[in-house]
């Protein structure tokens, strides 16, 4: 870093500091910021690890017994488990899209124009955000029900319910980008004679894209994610999160953990694949 | 682009250019108009419902149904069958949210200071493990703290833990589950706030005689403070109406005001209960948060 490269001549002063205890000093915080890595990643060995377990009961939560490839090659085989994989996929692709597309235009809004009651807006979109899970699962389930909509409980209150806690944090994401934004870009554009559409869509737009984006991937792995919520919202419909969590009452398949592993992998892959191709493009337009 | 089909830079008077600007303001509004109808239709709403499901009688039924008959000792038979509940949720998410900071900020540290060229990598590996289902892993967490399982086996090794002595099912269990699930809220906001400061100012510092650590408790610390105070109240909001780590990795014993919240609505079908029960958790929290913010002095909560 910065610091070892400074070759400045007042470092006669800080000789002392080049003893082993500087250097322990120096990386210390590093080796303890790796060690909480790791404490991050130990459920996740384990997951991986018992997605190769055979059991010899029919619950897999126990511990390793025998290595097996089974699993993995019959990850539908539990019932209605790959269902409730897509459900959870249609319900957060439908709420990410949603939430999106009116959070970015509030964000839009709150940053680009003035007017009357905007803290007002500012704290009604806060609020969901200090809402406990519970509550907000508790309330929406209420006014459900006394509307009369038990008869739908499913697919739409989901969607509802997840638009509305992926909302909150789509205004901040993308409004956090926003005020970042150097308007300039615009003006000269609009001194370029691009007019108001086309500035916003050739500077604005593309310049934004990176908050949008990231508010989007947020909303998806809240809302996939999403069981407590989803609990009070789904009726008789099973998401991912409460097939797991109705499989842990009952014999817990270990192709549950197959498909831990699986979401692990395969966004792990997709986020290192993204940022090696951003590393390219940047060196290729170096 | 031809200059012809735009109006003409000096952008003084002339009527067509007012007409735009007012279609501006207009459009301002438009952009608000449906999120802010959906915060209304299933947000503002539904709490005003809760409310009112809150001052239900009490003697009505799920299957009779509930008159509103305006019973706000609802509110005090509550508070008095479950303070204890609140007291635990409370310092169950104190405690964790502060070992989150502890643990966190070292880690948001290294990224942002000591990472160099690894920073996007670390900062993935930060979220890669939650692109795993949260009860799975918390899943996972249970058959690790299991009474077989090898940190139990390792503290009763070392005589921490007494040879009968368990870790699943107590409270250090649940606030480790805590702990661990909400890592992440506090990581990204501590990180992006030390990202901010100019690690200049921390080389000017030194060149000024100050020793690293008073480098550090003078300049990075007071600067990332707006990290601290989202990371915690990301953490600590969640962690308070949390019932899963509670479920999982506790018994009874340990459950907190979420588990009977959750039941009342979900098993008992009490509906007024379970309103009340939300409403003081979401009022309490709200004030801790409000008094949070005052006493650190951030503006800019969001």
């Amino acid at each position: 870093m910065a610091v070892g490269v400074v070759p400045g001549p007042p470092r006669g002063a800080s000789a002392p500091r080049r003893r082993p205890t500087r250097w322990i000093s120096d990386h210390l915080v590093l080796m303890i910021g790796i060690l909480v890595l790791a404490y991050m990643f130990v459920p996740i060995g384990y997951i991986i690890a018992l997605s190769f377990n055979q059991p010899s009961g029919r619950s897999a939560t126990a511990q390793f017994e025998a290595f097996t490839w089974n699993n993995w090659t019959s990850i539908c085989d539990p019932e209605g488990l790959c269902q409730s994989l897509k459900l959870s996929f249609e319900v957060s692709i439908t709420a990410t899209i949603i939430a999106t597309l009116l959070g970015t235009l509030m964000a839009f809004a709150l940053v680009r124009h003035s007017f009357r009651g905007r803290a007002a807006s500012n704290l009604v979109i806060f609020l969901p955000m200090a809402t406990p899970e519970v509550v907000m699962g508790s309330s929406l389930l209420a006014m459900f029900v006394s509307v009369g909509m038990n008869s739908v409980l499913g697919f739409v209150t989901i969607v509802i319910a997840h638009v509305l806690f992926c909302l909150s944090f789509v205004v901040v994401t993308v409004k956090a980008r926003l005020v970042g934004m150097d308007s300039r870009l615009e003006q000269a554009a609009m001194d370029l004679y691009a007019n108001e559409w086309q500035t916003f869509r050739l500077v604005t737009l593309p310049l934004a894209m990176p908050g949008i984006v990231a508010a989007a991937l947020l909303s998806f792995s809240l809302s996939f994610d999403d069981f407590i919520v989803t609990n009070f919202t789904a009726g008789q419909d099973v998401t991912f999160p409460l097939y797991i969590y109705g499989a842990k009452l009952k014999d817990f398949p270990a192709q549950l953990f197959v498909v831990g592993s699986l979401m692990f992998l395969i966004s792990f892959v997709l986020v290192i694949g993204a940022e090696l191709w951003r590393r390219s493009r940047a060196r290729a337009l170096a | 682009m031809t200059a012809g089909e735009v109006s003409p830079l000096p952008v003084e008077p002339g009527a067509a250019v007012d007409g735009e600007t007012a279609k501006r303001r207009g459009w301002g509004w438009l952009l608000l108009v449906p999120g802010m109808l959906y915060l209304a239709v299933f947000f503002v709403f539904p709490t005003i419902q809760l409310i009112l499901t809150s001052l239900y009688d009490p003697s009505g039924s799920f299957e009779q149904g509930y008159t509103l008959t305006w019973h706000v000792a609802n509110y005090g038979d509550a508070i008095k069958s479950t303070w204890h509940l609140f007291v635990r949720s409370f310092e169950y998410a104190g405690i964790a949210t502060v070992i989150c900071l502890l643990l966190s900020y070292p880690l948001a540290y290294a990224i942002a200071f000591k990472a160099g060229r690894w920073k996007n990598f670390l900062l993935v590996l930060v979220i890669a493990p939650f692109f795993t289902s949260f009860l799975l892993r918390t899943l996972a967490w249970r058959t690790i703290l299991s009474d077989q399982g090898p940190v139990t086996s390792l503290l009763q090794t070392l005589h921490i833990l007494s040879s009968d002595g368990r870790l699943l099912a107590t409270p250090v269990a649940v606030i480790a589950g805590l702990v661990y699930n909400f890592m992440p809220f506090m990581t990204l906001p501590l990180y992006a706030s030390l990202d901010k400061v100019d690690y200049r100012l921390v080389e000017a510092a030194g060149d000024l005689y100050a020793s690293p650590f008073t480098g550090f408790r003078k300049i990075v610390f007071p600067l990332a403070i707006p990290g601290v105070v989202s990371g915690t109240l990301l953490t600590f909001i969640p962690a308070c109406g949390d019932y899963i780590n509670a479920e999982l990795l506790g018994t009874p014993k340990q459950y907190m005001v979420g588990n009977r919240i959750q039941s009342a609505f979900l098993t008992e079908h009490n509906y007024p209960l379970a309103a009340s029960l939300s409403l003081i958790l979401m009022a309490v929290v709200v004030l801790m948060v409000v008094i949070y913010v005052r006493r650190v002095g951030t503006e800019e909560l969001v």
